[in-house]
This record gives structure tokens, C-alpha cells and sequence, in this order.
């Protein structure tokens, strides 16, 4: 087994799209939106329509129905002109023989109806279709960031404000479906209109046709050059909507603090700031990014003065038929307003992408190494073997220096120390929620880096301080670890872990929600809930993080045998800070510093007279002092 | 509900509500007067050949186009100005109400749908206000402009008109009417989404140990696809509403010639007034489709704002007194009165007829099992949660009396989950005391035992910390939320189990550096062995929320069973003497 020698960011293989460099890392704390790169703005919006491309079926599907509807439309207000046609024959011919021929007027009429009925139709279609087109995509988006979530590193989400990341699922996603949902029809349908009426232009006259054309240059160079400032100002107001959800979310997570702390003001204050900052982008934003319409069409009246103007200076001079330049004026207002639409749907756009920038952007961070090795399904000894192990979470600090020890199958390896001397490190690692920078961790002789993450964490239960559990009933928390659980088998891990007797006296018994900070399951139930968790896992090895802390002694009785039960047969590593729980540990690893210091049984270490002994001493003979 | 809200957050900007529809008015008039002026440059000039009437006239159509750009331009600049701070009002509102919340309207809420509310749902109702400013605005005055001159032509064609606007506006009326609760539910649905990625980012470390990805991604997946389900229904209804406007104005065209024609060959109108009238109705046509689309994203707004009012004709549970009563002492004494507690709607009371007094510079213990209210008792201090009869007394004063503030500025709390902010440790001591010294935060931490660690962590001081001090081990945590505690130097402590992931020894240690600093404070402690608390000047015993004892170490020992029995299971735990 050969064991290259890993670097957090040097093997990174992942990260699928690249420009890792664009990670702003660390910008958790920042008040200040750091400059803003709009570069990737083009980057984004490609990537957007691929992203929608996917169901490439459909899209073209809905560009034909979109160009019949288009086409439809137009040839509307012709057939109308028609029949207005028919009528003018009519009085032409009123001293004459019929009068109006109303047959075929109805006729025509009818067939304009028919017209107007397609169009209608395809229009709708066209809609109904790209609606399940863009939400289909938007699932796919969230998904995307979901499973993003479970491959980044944990330092990442650390670094990272949690309503940020929560900004850039509802907010932005909402944002980009929006904008998507309300543009991307009426911008097929403004384009393909602007085409259509340039063709009949050039049919009409050729030469008022290129000063007509000389209007998409122009308002191309106008948009531009407001598009480039707004989208400055979009990106920056959908970071600092982002900013402003992580201060939120921050502030609603400690509200009891925030309160009794009486920093309520200065939380204030810090969100008028961030507010005030996005009032002020999100108005220029929107201003910029408005007044491309009103511009476009000035565009495009001017180009109506100048062909109203050339048009009648050419008939004046008689190079011109009047016929042709009233066609002509119809067209030019025809094409400026679906000029003008398509300006406003790109403006509306311009938001959509600066927010899948935020997007892509958490969906291209670096992840963690990528899985190597493959399942094995061996039975797990649970031997595991800490090989000249090194880490640190900062290079500048190094916390664990070539550490060793193997942990026999079924033994309970208890770990002491101070705090900060690693001991959480340790079992960082162990889970692999952290790589090594040197060494190895073997499990059953294999290398644990070379095992499936998944794999590796299924053999191991954990019951950590922190009593996470999720939004859902006492049952679904039990069954956590083992979905497939029968209701007999999370039963008996709840009577096996006290868990049952306290869940009896609950109204709704297993089915309770156990929903945010109420007062329903106290802190100590919620430990024995972690470790009935951990229990009906059935792991082959457990790791126990200061377990058993916070809880009354009676009910730390109850964990204490709760955990003797779920510590049976499997190779277990406990974190304790009283040494009374861990006395009969078959092995004991005294840490300081990241260094283990010393190793042996309870007995072994108090004859040493080392440092085990120093600590059991400070807590046997402490005086206890009392707050008086 | 959602007018409501717009009256009362656009009132301070009526002003420029008022610049913009005048702006919009004169901007769509002048659009109005482009085809006007054409017309005279092709009557006069084109046929009479008067090429300096058509330079003139010209000239007059560059002048308003140019007006009409610069007053769009205007209107839309106030438009978006009114529009995002009516956002940024809304958002303000809300979050100050919500900090006024206690612990109980922010549970009923939700955080993750507080946070929605916040956001998604003040963009909503922002994003109408700003298409209405800059789209919808000009709408009626381009239709009733539309309106006045398609009716000059002929008056007896309008009943097509009559027809088909009220058509179109109940067509679109039943659309929103089915598209509100289709949104109502996308609201709800939104702050599941944001419920489940908070819980996986905050139980990272758990979901990665059980392996429950998979399981965790079908969670999520399920609420996606409500989402997606939703906003689809939602995005189909929309999808109805422009083809059918379009279609209904449309075959009013068709209507006009059809019954024009009869007209004209009855002789009673002529061919000039027809073809007018269809080119106003296509003007009103414009105007119908503006106003689809406020009808478009009307629902979604109404519901953000019914969801923004709820929040915001929420009172809090714990009101602020208009006279507050000032506490004069500096030293203190807290007394709790027949105090009963309990949740609305709970079968029995978390903590019932709860009686004692502290003076300062004593300490009262708090003991009891796990889930006996303990917790709770200390959050009534506190003032998160109001007692639902009995009184809190401070300085003989009911707290409810006394500014909330003030009673703040006197409690240092250090709760069971110590939370910490992300940013620095010195910011996060500061939430103790805005205005710390150096000095003063070292002598806090060094009294918390926390000294140490900090000096070695990268910036000392400056060294950061994660959201909910992730990157710090629980023990850390806790001595860090000690000495945030301490360096207020508060009347009123309450230490909630604050010692639990602490090794014996540097327990020890810090209590003994502890007590001096107790000696004007009332202190309540919730401890969970006896050797730590056995000293305390009173022990108060709990058991299902009621006072089973209350007495010195030695007088519990005698009267109390239950303290007896802990007592015993502890001596038997830790082997020592007791």
C-alpha cells in the first residue's frame, strides 16, 4: 500500500469546472462586497443555457411553436388589412352592382379568427412548455447544490455563512426562474419579430432598409454600455441579499442571546448597514437596467424622425412613392417595439445571471479529494491502527505530530487530555471529515483513505456533544442511522438506551416532532436520543465525544449503562473528562499537545506517576470550590 | 392585506409615486403625439411638397422624443428609488420586529421562514411596486388615451369594447384568484427548502458520520420537487394569461371590422374612422397586455405580503413597558413568587408555584432531573419567556415593570448551548461589553480558564470563529461563552449546566477564580452534581416543575428523599466522599 503523501490543496482533482481561484474564500466577515468581477458574466449566461439546453427536445419544440406563433401574429393585422381591402372595393363599387362582397369578407374574417386561434394556441403551448422547461431546471439547480453541500469540505461550510449559502438556493434560484420564466419567451419572440420585419423592409426599400439597420448597432452599443454597469450592480445586490440572509439567519439562530446580551441595537445597526448597501446597488440596478427600454425606443424614434424626415424629403423629390413610406413608418414603429421588448427582457436576464453567477460559483468551490478504492464487504474487525500520523488545520500550527497506536477489535480505547491537546482531532480524522497531511489511519489493514467515505463512516457510530437532531418525529430521529429500521428494532434501541421510558411520558409518544428549541425533550433526552441513534446503527466501531456531559447524574447513570450496552463487542474510543468513566478502558491515551504523552491502563498510567497520574490527582484531591 | 402594506410602506414616498405617474402621463402622452405629428409631416409637407414644414415638424418630433426619453428615464429613476426603499423599509420593519420577539413568536414562526419572510417575500411585493412604477404606471393613460379617441371616431362600435375589456379583466381576475393559493403554498414550500439545507448545514457532522447523504438528498429532493410542482402550476397559469389577452383584443379587431363593415354599408360610417379606430385599439391592446402583466406577479405579492403582515401584527409575548419603573440598587436581590409556567395549550405546567429569594452576593443552586424545568426557570429571569402567573422580582420590582434593556444590562447568562457568533473572539466577548478593553477581555478569559487557548489560537484575540463556534471544541465554546458572560459584570448571573464540558480541573480552577467575582452578584446555577453546587447558600430541588426542596446541602439531606437519592447515586458514581 503505498501512501502518497497528501496535501489538502494540492490533489485536488475535483472541482469539475475549475476557476477554483474565484472561491472567495473567507469573506464570511466582510461588511464590504469585495470588487466585482463581472467577467464571468458571459461564462454564466452560457452556462445557464446549457443548463436549460438539457432538454434540448423541448427547447426546439418550443423555438418552432415560437416562430409559428411569431409568424402568425404578424400575418394577423395583413389579413385585417385585407379585408379592410375588401370593404374599400365595396364603396368603390357602391354605385356599381353589390355593394361590399360580404361572403368573402366573412370569409377572410373567419380565417383571421382561425389565425388569431393558432397563434393563441401555440402561444399558450409555447408557455405551458418552457414553464416545465425552466422549473424543471431550477430542481435540477437545487439539486445540484444539495449534493454539492455533502461533497464540500467541512472547512468550507465552517468558513462560509450558513444564510449565504441558504441566499443562493431560494433567493437566487427563485430569481433565475423568475427572470428566466418571464423573458426567455417574449426575447424568442421579440428577436424573431425584429427579423421578420427587417426582411419586409428590405423587400419595401433597401435603401431606408440600412437606416433602419443602422438602429441595431446603436442600441446594441447603448445596452452595452448600460447592461456593463448594471450587471455590476445586479451582482452586487443579489451578494449583498446574500450578505444580508447570513446576518439574519445568524441573528435569529442566537435571538435569546442577541436579547439578553442587549446587542439587539448593534445587530441592527449592522443590518441597516448591509441594507442600506443593498437598497442603494439594488436602486442603481434597477435604474440602470430600467432605462434601456426608455432608451432604446428613443432609438428608435429617432430612427422613426429620420425615415419620416429622409422619406419625405425622397418624395418631395419624387425618388419615392408616398405608398411605399407610409409602409415603410408602419414597419419602422413595428420594429422599435419589439426592439424595446427585447432590451427590457434583457435586462430582466441581466439579474437572472448575476444570480446564477452566485450559483455557479458555490457549485464550482473545491471539494473534498475525490473517492478512490472501492466497497469492500468483509466483515469489519475493527482494528484500527494510527500509522505516524500528522495534521493540522493550519499549516503554521502544527497540532498532531506523529502520532501511533493501534486499537484492538472490541477494546475501549479512552482518550484524555486537556482540552485543545487534539482529542476532537482525533476522531476528525478517524470519520475522515478531515485528510491527513502525513501517515496513515488503517482499518482492518486497509487504508482508510483508500476506502469509500461512505463505506468508512458506516463501520463507525459517533455520538458527538453537539445534539444534532433533525426536524422530524423521536422515531425518524432513532432510525437516523438505519433508515430501513423495523419499528420492533428502534424499540429495543430505545429500551436498550433509556430512551423508551422518557419518550412514554410524551403525549404523542415516538411519533413527537422534535422541532427547533422548545421545551418538549430536554438536553439530557436529547443525548440518550443520540444514543439510541447510534445504537440501532450497529456500528463496529463507536466514537464517543464528551458524551455525557450535560446531563443530571441520574440520567447520567442511565447513559453511562446506555453506552456500556452500545459499547459491547465494538472497538470504541471515548473522549471523557472525568476520568471515573473511563477507569476500566482497556487502553488509555493521555494527549498534550497532539503528542500522546503516555499509554496504559488506569492502573499502569497511576503507577507511572506521569502525567495520567498528575490529572487524576487534580481531579480526586481538587478542593471543591463552591460559588459562595 | 396586500394594499394594507403598501399604504402604510409607501406612504413617506407618495411624493415620488406622485413624480412618477405625472411623468408617465406627459412620457405616454408625447408617444401618443409622435403618430400625430407624422401624420401632419405626410399631409402637409409630403404632399405639398414643403420641405421645410417637414424639417420643422421633424424637428418637433426630435424634441418630443427626446422629452419622452428624458421623462421615462425620470420616471423610472424615481420609480426604482420608491420601489427599493419601500424594500428596504419592509425588510427593516421586519427584522426589528422580529428582534422584539421573545424566544416563544420566533419558535411559532420558524427561523427559516423568518428568514423567507425577510428576503424572498419583501422581493416579491418590491418587484410589483417597481413594475408598476415603471410599467403599469403609463398603462392607464395610454388606454384611456386609446379609450377617448377610439370613441371619437365612432361611438357605436365601442359596446366591442365594453365587451372585451371587462372579458379580459375577468378572465385574468379568475387566473389570479386560482394562482394565490398556488403561490400561498410555494411560500410555505420555499421555507421547507430553506428548513432542510439549514438543518444539513448546521448537523454537517452528523449527516457525513451516519452516511446519510442519500437519505438527506431524498429529503431535499422531496421538498424540490414540491417546489418545482408548485411554481409550475403556478408558472402554467401564468402561462394563460398573455395568449388570452392577446386573443380576446385580437378578435375584437376582427369584431370591429365585422360590424364596422354592416356600418359602413348602411352608410353610416366611413372607412378612414374603422381603420382608426382598430390602430387605437391596438394602443389599448398595449395597455391590457402592461396590465397582464402585474396580474402575472400580482398573486405571489399578495401572498409575501400577507406573510410580511402576519409577522408584522405579531406582538411579542413579553411587552415592553410604556413607564418602565428604574431599578436604583447596584447590589440586588432577586425573588421569584408563586411562579407558574407553561406552554398554550400544554396539558400540564412546566414549572408551578415556584417560590425563593436571593440576595446578592448568594448563590442559588437549581438541581433536579433532567427535563424538571430548570432551564426554563432560569429563561424567566431572563425575561425570554413571561411566567403565566407569579412574579419575577427585582429589587422588589416585578421585571416586567423594568425596561427590558435594563434588566439585560444586569443578567450575564451563559446557556446550556453556548452559542457563539461568527467573527473574532474579541467580537464575540464584546457582545458581553460593546466597549471592552484588551485588559478586560484577557481578565475575563483568564478567569474562564480560557486564556490559554486563546493566546495559542492564530491572532490571539483576533483569531476567528466560526458560525456557532464550529471551529472551537465544546469546552472552548463554553469558557468562551464564561467570560462573555463575565466581562459585563452583571448583578444577575445564570450559569445553565455552564460547566458541563469542562475536565474536573479546570472546573475547579475556574470556580475558584470564580467566586470572588460573585461576591455583589446574585447567582443562579443549574448544576448537575453535587459536589459542585454543595455549597451553594441555597439548593433548590425541582421535579417535574415543582420545588420538592429548598434548603442548605445538610438540611436536604435530611428532608428532601429526592436530593438524598442524587446524592447517594453520585457518591456510588464518583466513589468519593460526600
Amino acid at each position: 500500500m503505498n501512501e502518497p503523501k497528501r496535501m489538502n490543496k494540492e490533489d485536488q482533482t475535483t472541482s469539475p469546472v475549475g476557476n477554483v481561484s474565484e472561491l472567495r474564500a473567507g469573506r464570511m466577515n466582510t461588511v464590504g462586497v469585495p470588487a466585482e468581477k463581472s467577467k464571468n458574466f458571459l461564462q454564466s449566461a452560457k452556462r445557464l443555457t446549457r443548463l436549460i439546453s438539457d432538454e434540448s427536445i423541448l427547447v426546439i419544440l418550443i423555438f418552432l411553436m415560437a416562430v409559428a406563433s411569431v409568424a402568425l401574429v404578424v400575418s394577423g393585422p395583413r389579413i385585417l388589412g385585407h379585408a379592410t381591402d375588401i370593404v374599400f372595393q365595396g364603396l368603390l363599387n357602391r354605385d356599381g352592382t353589390d355593394g361590399i362582397d360580404f361572403a368573402r369578407l366573412h370569409r377572410t374574417l373567419a380565417f383571421a379568427i382561425g389565425v388569431y386561434t393558432a397563434s393563441y394556441v401555440l402561444a399558450y403551448g409555447q408557455a405551458f412548455l418552457l414553464a416545465g422547461v425552466v422549473q424543471r431546471t431550477m430542481f435540477k439547480l437545487r439539486q445540484d447544490i444539495e449534493s454539492k453541500i455533502h461533497r464540500l469540505p467541512l472547512s468550507y461550510i465552517d468558513r462560509h455563512s450558513r444564510g449565504d449559502l441558504l441566499s443562493r438556493v431560494t433567493n437566487d434560484v427563485d430569481n433565475i426562474s423568475q427572470s428566466l420564466q418571464q423573458s426567455l419567451s417574449q426575447l424568442v419572440t421579440s428577436m424573431l419579430t425584429i427579423f421578420g420585419v427587417l426582411l419586409m423592409m428590405f423587400i419595401v426599400s433597401p435603401i431606408l432598409a440600412l437606416v433602419a439597420l443602422t438602429v441595431i448597432p446603436l442600441t446594441l452599443l447603448t445596452m452595452g454600455q448600460i447592461a456593463q454597469r448594471s450587471r455590476a450592480k445586479f451582482i452586487s445586490q443579489w451578494r449583498y441579499t446574500g450578505q444580508l440572509n447570513g446576518l439574519i439567519e445568524e441573528a435569529f439562530t442566537g435571538h435569546a442571546i442577541v436579547k439578553v446580551f442587549g446587542r439587539q441595537q448593534e445587530v441592527e445597526e449592522r443590518f441597516t448597514t448591509i441594507n442600506n448597501e443593498l437598497f442603494e446597488t439594488a436602486n442603481s440596478a434597477q435604474f440602470m437596467s430600467g432605462s434601456i427600454q426608455p432608451a432604446t425606443m428613443f432609438i428608435g424614434n429617432l430612427n422613426y424622425v429620420a425615415i419620416a424626415v429622409i422619406g419625405g424629403l425622397r418624395v418631395a423629390s419624387g425618388s419615392m412613392s408616398l405608398g411605399d413610406v407610409q409602409a415603410f413608418i408602419q414597419y419602422s414603429r413595428q420594429f422599435t417595439h419589439p426592439m424595446t421588448q427585447a432590451a427590457s427582457m434583457m435586462n430582466v436576464l441581466q439579474s437572472g445571471v448575476a444570480s446564477a453567477e452566485r450559483v455557479f460559483e458555490l457549485l464550482d468551490a473545491e471539494e473534498q479529494i475525490t473517492e478512490s478504492g472501492v466497497a469492500d464487504s468483509a466483515v469489519t474487525q475493527g482494528q484500527i491502527e494510527f500509522d505516524n500520523v500528522s495534521f493540522s488545520y493550519d499549516p503554521q500550527r502544527p497540532l498532531i505530530t506523529n502520532l501511533s497506536f493501534i486499537a484492538e477489535p472490541g477494546t475501549t480505547v479512552a482518550i484524555v487530555g486537556p482540552t485543545g491537546a487534539g482529542k476532537t482531532t482525533l476522531v476528525n480524522l478517524v470519520m475522515r471529515f478531515y485528510e491527513l497531511n502525513e501517515g496513515r489511519i488503517v482499518l482492518d489493514g486497509r487504508n482508510i483513505a483508500e476506502m469509500p467515505r461512505s463505506e468508512l463512516r458506516s463501520k463507525i457510530g459517533m455520538v458527538l456533544q453537539d445534539t444534532w437532531l433533525f426536524n422530524g418525529t423521536i422515531r425518524e430521529n432513532i432510525a437516523y442511522g438505519n433508515p430501513d429500521a423495523t419499528d420492533e428494532q428502534i424499540r429495543a434501541a430505545a429500551k436498550a438506551t433509556f430512551v423508551d421510558r422518557f419518550v412514554h411520558s410524551l403525549p404523542d409518544g415516538y411519533d413527537t416532532i422534535l422541532s427547533g428549541d422548545d421545551g418538549a425533550v430536554s438536553a439530557g433526552e436529547k443525548q440518550l436520543l443520540t444514543i439510541a441513534r447510534a445504537f440501532l446503527a450497529d456500528p463496529a466501531i463507536l466514537i464517543l465525544d464528551e458524551a455525557t456531559s450535560s446531563v443530571d447524574t441520574r440520567t447520567e447513570v442511565l447513559i453511562q449503562k446506555a453506552m456500556g450496552a452500545l459499547r459491547q463487542k465494538r472497538t470504541s474510543f471515548v473522549i471523557a473528562h472525568r476520568l471515573s468513566t473511563i477507569q476500566d478502558a482497556d487502553i488509555i491515551l493521555v494527549m498534550e499537545n497532539g503528542a500522546i504523552v503516555e499509554t496504559g491502563s488506569h492502573v499502569e498510567l497511576l503507577a507511572a506517576r506521569g502525567a495520567y497520574d498528575r490529572l487524576y490527582q487534580s481531579q480526586f484531591t481538587a478542593p471543591v470550590i463552591d460559588l459562595v | 392585506m396586500l394594499l394594507h402594506l403598501l399604504q402604510e410602506k409607501l406612504r413617506p414616498y407618495r411624493h415620488l409615486l406622485w413624480i412618477v405617474v405625472v411623468f408617465q402621463a406627459v412620457q405616454s402622452l408625447a408617444g401618443l403625439y409622435l403618430p400625430t405629428l407624422n401624420a401632419r409631416i405626410i399631409d402637409r409637407g409630403i404632399t405639398q411638397g414643403d420641405t421645410n414644414f417637414i424639417w420643422r415638424v421633424g424637428g418637433l418630433m426630435l424634441l418630443t422624443t427626446l422629452v419622452q426619453v428624458l421623462l421615462s428615464i425620470a420616471a423610472i429613476y424615481f420609480g426604482s428609488r420608491a420601489s427599493m426603499a419601500f424594500g428596504r423599509d419592509t425588510r427593516s420593519a421586519l427584522f426589528h420586529q422580529v428582534n422584539s420577539f421573545s424566544s416563544r413568536e420566533v419558535a411559532h414562526f420558524g427561523a427559516p421562514s423568518l428568514i423567507t419572510r425577510i428576503t424572498n417575500d419583501v422581493q416579491q411585493v418590491q418587484m410589483l411596486v417597481l413594475t408598476t412604477c415603471t410599467l403599469l404606471l403609463a398603462a392607464p393613460f395610454t388606454a384611456i388615451g386609446g379609450l377617448v379617441l377610439a370613441l371619437q371616431q365612432d361611438v357605436n362600435l365601442s359596446w366591442i369594447i365594453v365587451i372585451a375589456i371587462p372579458l379580459v379583466m375577468s378572465i385574468l381576475g379568475t387566473v389570479v384568484y386560482k394562482m394565490v393559493p398556488t403561490f400561498r403554498v410555494m411560500q410555505v414550500r420555499i421555507d421547507r427548502i430553506n428548513e432542510i439545507l439549514r438543518e444539513q448545514l448546521s448537523g454537517i457532522r452528523v449527516v457525513r458520520a451516519f452516511v446519510r447523504e442519500p437519505q438527506e438528498k431524498v429529503r431535499f429532493q422531496q421538498a424540490n420537487q414540491d417546489v418545482a410542482q408548485t411554481a409550475l402550476r403556478g408558472g402554467r397559469l401564468m402561462s394563460l394569461m398573455f395568449p388570452t389577452a392577446t386573443f380576446i383584443v385580437n378578435v375584437s379587431c376582427v369584431a370591429v371590422v365585422w360590424f364596422g363593415s354592416n356600418r359602413i354599408a348602411a352608410g353610416q360610417m366611413k372607412l378612414g374612422p374603422m381603420v382608426a379606430f382598430l390602430t387605437y385599439l391596438a394602443q389599448i391592446l398595449m395597455s391590457v397586455m402592461m396590465a397582464t402583466f402585474m396580474a402575472a406577479i400580482w398573486p405571489r405579492a399578495a401572498v409575501s405580503a400577507e406573510r410580511i403582515q402576519e409577522v408584522l401584527s405579531t406582538t411579542s409575548s413579553v411587552p415592553i413597558p410604556t413607564h418602565p419603573t428604574p431599578i436604583t440598587q447596584t447590589r440586588v436581590d432577586l425573588e421569584l413568587r408563586n411562579v407558574d409556567f407553561e406552554y398554550p395549550g400544554a396539558a400540564s405546567p412546566v414549572l408551578h408555584n415556584i417560590s425563593f429569594k436571593v440576595s446578592a452576593g448568594e448563590t442559588l443552586a437549581i438541581i433536579g432531573s433532567t427535563g424538571s424545568g430548570k432551564t426554563t426557570l432560569l429563561n424567566l429571569v431572563a425575561r425570554l419567556f413571561d411566567a403565566t402567573s407569579g412574579a419575577v422580582l427585582i429589587d422588589g420590582v416585578d421585571i416586567t415593570e423594568v425596561a427590558p434593556a435594563e434588566l439585560w444590562s444586569r443578567i450575564g447568562l451563559v446557556p446550556q448551548k453556548p452559542y457563539l457568533f461568527s467573527g473574532t473572539v474579541s467580537s464575540n466577548l464584546r457582545y458581553g461589553k460593546q466597549d471592552a478593553t484588551e485588559q478586560e477581555m484577557w481578565n475575563a478569559l483568564t478567569i474562564a480558564q480560557a486564556d490559554s487557548f486563546v493566546r495559542e489560537m492564530p491572532g490571539a484575540l483576533e483569531a476567528v470563529i466560526a458560525q456557532g463556534g464550529t471551529n472551537v471544541s465544546g469546552g472552548q465554546r463554553q469558557r468562551l461563552a464564561i467570560a462573555r458572560a463575565l466581562i459585563r459584570q452583571p448583578e444577575i448571573y445564570l450559569f445553565d449546566d455552564s460547566f458541563s464540558a469542562l475536565d474536573l480541573s479546570t472546573d475547579a480552577k475556574l470556580r475558584a477564580a470564580l467566586t470572588p467575582h460573585l461576591k455583589d452578584s446574585v447567582t443562579l446555577i443549574v448544576g448537575q452534581r453535587v459536589s459542585t453546587i454543595r455549597h451553594a447558600n441555597q439548593i433548590l430541588v425541582l421535579e417535574d416543575g415543582l420545588v420538592v426542596g429548598l434548603g442548605n446541602h445538610e438540611e436536604l439531606r435530611q428532608s428532601c428523599p429526592t436530593y438524598e437519592e442524587i446524592v447517594l447515586s453520585q457518591a456510588l458514581q464518583e466513589g468519593d466522599d460526600l
